[in-house]
């Protein structure tokens, strides 16, 4: 009995352990992505072709997704907004949801899925076939030349984005609402225009979408660069992006909306 | 281990004797436990980052698969590090690219993705890549590799013909026995991480010692055992036995 606890508790203890001295690597990995990002400054195609790859071609999934959320909650919006008496107010409901909350995070989310397993993907793969060890062995370091541009990229697609994400939901928003529905059309956007502060609601979500960019790509990253140099291996970092990302931009945005929000 | 400037030397071994680890403590990828491994008079592993990335700059490999860019076309792939190294301008950088593929047979591949070579193919790409900044020093890792008779004959004389050309030393690291003897000037033997023989070409095809010729002539037993090491198959039999009756 004593020798099970005390092996449960080991095991316990070497989980735990395991677990911060990754978080500690992680962190190390990403000081030295920063340190080198002189060359994907320098050189600024490197990181424009990364912002296409990661960005320009996560359009589709963004904005398709973005309409239909918008669409959704202009129908239950506007059911509930009917019930007082204040339909009105749909564009309010519609733009703050969409601007504090849904905009950043479920684009986010999207981003993760789409561009952030596809980042660990192809860098455990250039990992596996030995490309990065052939572009250290020509003296060229794949941190700066393949990671930093990558992971900048994705940092400066994310609140993009979630801007288009934002504005096709509103659109979303506005065809169900007004042009379905019947809402009236001043209404729905002088009252919106009235209510959405740039400060306190547009830039604050600007805010979280950059964070939850930092977040993604940096889990890409780090997963893609430290996956295990097999088929199995680069498929396991895959998943753990999606995930690790997932799980950590819904806890971020609880604590950033602590911050922000928090008594206005 | 000594690799004399102009000439071209094969690691041999078995599977897991320590080969590649010697290109990677070579190349700077890994740092000794003990010992030392001068490139050029410079000790490698005392090197900082810029002292080693500099001394890379001399060095060229090719990796066992040939480790191409495949995101990149064969040109780009050998563009790469004139480009990351130089100021050339693209015009020169052109020639040189066009010089190296042309030494390699495969001038008029320069516009093809590394999935539309064969691995021959590949692997020639990797060669012309490896010379690109025409280094003192090249490294072959497993370059026989998977190729076909064809494949294998035309990489074992590039790899001599353009050590000559280049005035370069290469390392050559190899199963295959019988290539490389043709091409190289001196073998060095390796098990378990230790020389175990030296000598020419010619010396190795008449070794004495029991590793040698087991790996010269492909024995199936020998020094190295056909069988894992196990418990005797008959206790194992009788156990199993044992268990179901």
């Amino acid at each position: 009995m004593d020798n099970r606890v005390t092996g449960a508790l080991r095991s316990l203890g070497q989980q735990v352990t395991g677990r911060i001295w990754r978080l500690g690597y992680a962190s190390r990995f990403f000081l030295a992505v920063l340190m080198h990002s002189g060359t994907s400054l320098r050189r600024l195609h490197l990181t424009i072709r990364e912002i296409y790859f990661t960005g320009v071609l996560s359009l589709i999934i963004i904005l398709v997704s973005g309409m239909f959320v918008g669409m959704v909650l202009g129908l239950q919006g506007y059911d509930t907004l009917q019930r007082y008496g204040s339909t009105e107010a749909l564009g309010v409901l519609v733009s703050l949801s969409l601007v504090r909350e849904l905009g950043p995070v479920v684009a986010a989310l999207l981003f993760a899925s789409r561009a952030g397993s596809a980042i660990t993907a192809e860098i455990g793969m250039m990992k596996a076939t030995e490309q990065l060890s052939a572009m250290e062995m020509m003296a060229v370091d794949p941190i700066a030349r393949v990671v930093a541009p990558r992971f900048w990229g994705g940092v400066i697609s994310m609140p993009l984005l979630a801007a288009l994400f934002s504005a096709m939901g509103i659109f979303g928003g506005y065809l169900v609402g007004v042009q379905l529905i019947g809402v009236d059309e001043g209404s729905f956007w002088s009252q919106m225009q009235a209510s959405v502060d740039f400060r306190e609601d547009i830039l604050n979500g600007v805010i979280k979408s950059f964070v939850f960019g930092i977040i993604v790509s940096w889990v890409a990253v780090f997963e893609g660069y430290d996956a295990e140099p097999t088929a199995e291996g680069v498929s396991g970092a895959t998943t753990r992006t999606v995930v690790t990302s997932s799980l950590a931009i819904l806890a971020a945005d609880f604590i950033l909306t602590a911050f922000m929000f928090t008594g206005t | 281990m000594k690799i004399p400037r102009g000439k071209v030397v094969a690691v041999m071994g078995s599977s897991g004797c320590g080969k590649t680890t010697t290109l990677r403590l070579i190349g700077g990828q890994l740092k000794p436990t003990s010992g030392e491994v001068r490139v050029g008079g410079q000790i490698v592993h005392e090197l900082d980052s810029g002292g080693l990335y500099n001394l890379r700059r001399r060095m060229g490999m090719l990796f066992q698969f040939g480790a191409l860019f495949t995101d990149m076309s064969v040109y780009d792939n050998i563009a790469f590090q004139m480009r990351e190294h130089t100021d050339l301008p693209e015009s020169l950088i052109r020639d040189l690219v066009m010089m190296k593929l042309h030494a390699v047979g495969l001038r008029g591949a320069h516009g093809l993705m590394p999935a539309e070579l064969s691995g021959g193919m590949a692997r020639r790409v990797a060669l012309a890549r490896a010379i690109a900044l025409d280094p003192m020093l090249i490294m072959y890792d497993e370059p026989f590799a998977g190729l076909d008779p064809i494949s294998l004959s035309i990489v074992g004389e590039l790899i001599r013909k353009l050590n000559d050309a280049l005035g370069a030393s290469s390392i050559v690291v190899t199963h295959d026995v019988q290539e490389s003897l043709k091409i190289v000037d001196y073998v060095y033997f390796v098990s378990e991480g230790k020389i175990v023989a030296e000598g020419t070409a010619e010396d190795m095809k008449h070794s004495e010692v029991p590793y040698v010729h087991q790996f010269v002539w492909g024995e199936a037993d020998g020094p190295v055992p056909f069988q894992y090491p196990s418990r005797p198959y008959g206790e194992e039999l009788m156990e199993s036995v044992g268990h179901r009756g």
